[in-house]
């Protein structure tokens, strides 16, 4: 497909909208599998936690199940987690960590290292569940656009997290966190929290298309640093991808599936992909799909071949 | 106006327009942060709890403490309550906190926040317990003294003290908290059987005065005697001259016998 401004191209990019727009009802539900799957991981981390709160789940006796939220937590009595920005903040406001909380640090830190870091936008935090919500109605209203922000606010909201809190002497995102007010709260009960959710919600649909996930939320910001290598990518077939740009439209982070950086690289490369799946569920040509990035290489140096490229 | 000088100005007012986002936006930040942070004087933390800037900067807000109190006294403060948001308190009048010898508050505690360092329940200083004297049926001269039997550093912590009172035979039983040894724990004020609670759990800071050091309690040393009025050692009118008895000063008038 290398001819971009050619008639056949372009014809084929209009067949491959047309698949995406006439799925048939079996074709719809089996697009959604990932965000029953993600909804999954998302609410059942937060039984998991209500459910040691509350109705003292234990595993193995007498042991809470996993006790805490998502700011630190402990598995079976055994296994620590703690959000490594959190933790640099309190650092940075000047308390000592503990050997628990780097313990936990590494192992949250280690695993969104191996899976991507925004793994944890699109499958564990909470927030993302209404700012998805908010981005799906913003798309059926079709809301334009009130005013531009770069995407690399987040960047320098992240830096001033940590300057924040080494001046003020408290983690400063954690104290304002809607991702944490948003657990807490349903998990250790309620406060005011869920007004700044409402706040993210109507400013996600009115004011800034995926404003708070994909242009403030300095933890999104930490997440997209971290995971920039990680193992879990999208793949990018350039042989069978047709240059629909249905892909781009269901995004959030819209700027990751640039088709010429995509054909360069054979897979989303940016650490702002959340690993969320909207891509590859809708791609039409299967020119998208989830894989390990060891493997990437050698799948595309195959099509390649197979193609005569 | 050359084109550059143009874009210069362009990048200029772009720079200014930044740089002035940013400072509005960090000082509303820090501004939130301050409020949150300046710590409602009512709060009772957990055992063990660092003090109140240490305690800010340390606890996680994750709630494994609350998880881990098996009467569930602890709590965490919901966003928009006057408390700072997402750390642990208790309220005694609900629940107090029963001073379980294996801490499991501070055990389950990942930060430090709830310090390890407290190795006996009873060392822990949650807060004071204060009497209403007015109120507080044993001051009124009933027998309740509830308190005092309630708490499980009894003795100790309350003590009770007997007074006559008046033309009455009964005596009246009075309950003393001694800051020395109450841990702050509640249990009194929960079992108060006052309409609202005579005896109160309140931080240290909101009760507790402090003389100052330059005061003196003469009557507390045993040896340290500052000032001595044997009647040789004064000056007197003259070398190896000793003053007759009743002669030192201060003492001649009083001692003559005229008065
Ligand atoms: S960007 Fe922030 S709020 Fe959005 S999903 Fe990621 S961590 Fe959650
Ligand atoms: S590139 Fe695909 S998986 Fe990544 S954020 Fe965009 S839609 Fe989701
Ligand atoms: S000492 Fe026991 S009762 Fe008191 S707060 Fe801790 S766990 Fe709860
Ligand atoms: S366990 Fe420690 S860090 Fe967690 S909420 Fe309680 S005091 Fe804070
Ligand atoms: S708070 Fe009350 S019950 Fe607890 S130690 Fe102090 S005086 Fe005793």
């Amino acid at each position: 497909m290398s001819d971009l401004g050619g008639y056949d191209a372009r014809l084929d990019a209009l067949a491959s909208t047309e698949k995406v727009h006439n799925l048939s009802f079996t074709g719809k539900l089996w697009s959604w599998r990932y965000i029953v799957l993600r909804r999954f991981t998302q609410l059942g981390i937060l039984l998991l936690f209500y459910g040691t709160a509350h109705w003292a789940w234990q595993w193995p006796e007498k042991t809470p199940l996993l006790s805490g939220n998502l700011s630190a937590s402990e598995f079976i009595g055994l296994i620590p987690l703690a959000d490594p920005l959190a933790a640099l903040q309190i650092f940075l406001a000047g308390h000592v960590l503990r050997q628990e909380t780097l313990i936990g640090v590494a192992i949250v830190f280690g695993f969104y290292l191996l899976v991507s870091g925004r793994t944890f936008c699109a499958w564990m935090c909470p927030v993302n569940m209404v700012t998805d919500l908010a981005g799906w109605l913003r798309g059926k209203l079709d809301i334009r656009a009130l005013f531009h922000v770069h995407r690399n606010v987040r960047y320098f909201i992240l830096a001033a997290t940590l300057i924040l809190s080494a001046l003020t002497g408290v983690a400063a995102f954690e104290w304002v966190s809607p991702v944490g007010m948003m657990h807490r709260e349903i998990i250790f009960g309620i406060g005011f929290g869920f007004l700044a959710l409402l706040a993210i919600f109507l400013f996600d649909l009115l004011i800034l298309k995926n404003g708070w996930c994909g242009h403030l939320c300095p933890l999104g910001a930490f997440w997209s640093l971290v995971g920039k290598a990680g193992l879990v990518r999208v793949r990018f077939d350039k042989t069978s991808c047709t240059h629909c740009g249905e892909c781009a439209k269901v995004c959030p982070e819209p700027q990751v599936l640039n088709l010429k950086k995509l054909e360069e690289r054979g897979l989303v490369f940016s650490g702002e992909c959340s690993n969320c799946g909207r891509c590859t569920a809708l791609c039409p040509e299967g020119s998208l799909a989830f894989d390990l990035r060891p493997l990437i290489r050698q799948h595309n140096a195959r099509a390649a071949g197979s193609t005569g490229h | 106006m050359a084109e550059h000088d143009v874009a210069r100005r362009d990048f200029l007012v772009k720079a200014a327009q930044g740089t002035a986002m940013a400072a509005t936006g960090g000082l509303l930040w820090v501004y939130l942060l301050k409020q949150e942070a300046r710590a409602h004087p009512f709060a009772l933390r957990p055992p063990g709890a660092l003090a109140e800037k240490d305690f800010n900067a340390a606890c996680i807000k994750c709630g494994q403490c609350v998880v881990g109190c098996p009467y569930h006294t602890l709590k965490l403060s919901g966003s928009g309550s006057d408390l700072p948001i997402g750390m642990p308190f208790f309220e005694p009048r609900e629940i107090p906190c029963y001073l379980c010898p294996d801490i499991p508050c501070m055990k389950a505690c990942p930060t430090g926040a709830l310090s390890p360092e407290l190795k006996n329940i009873n060392d822990s200083r949650m807060g004071l317990a204060v009497i209403d004297l007015e109120n507080c049926l044993s001051w009124k001269g009933l027998r309740c003294e509830i308190c005092h039997r309630e708490c499980p550093l009894k003795g100790k912590a309350i003590t009770l003290e007997t007074h006559p009172r008046g033309i009455s035979k009964h005596a009246m039983f009075y309950p003393i908290v001694n800051s020395e040894y109450c841990t702050g724990c509640g249990i009194c004020e929960k079992a108060c059987p006052t309409t609202e609670a005579a005896i109160r759990i309140l931080p240290h800071k909101l009760v507790q005065g402090k003389i100052g050091d330059h005061y003196r309690l003469g009557w507390t040393f045993d040896t340290e005697i500052t000032q001595d009025f044997k009647p040789s050692d004064v000056i007197g009118p003259g070398e190896g001259k000793t003053l007759a008895p009743g002669k030192a000063p201060g003492q001649d008038y009083l001692n003559s016998g005229d008065l």
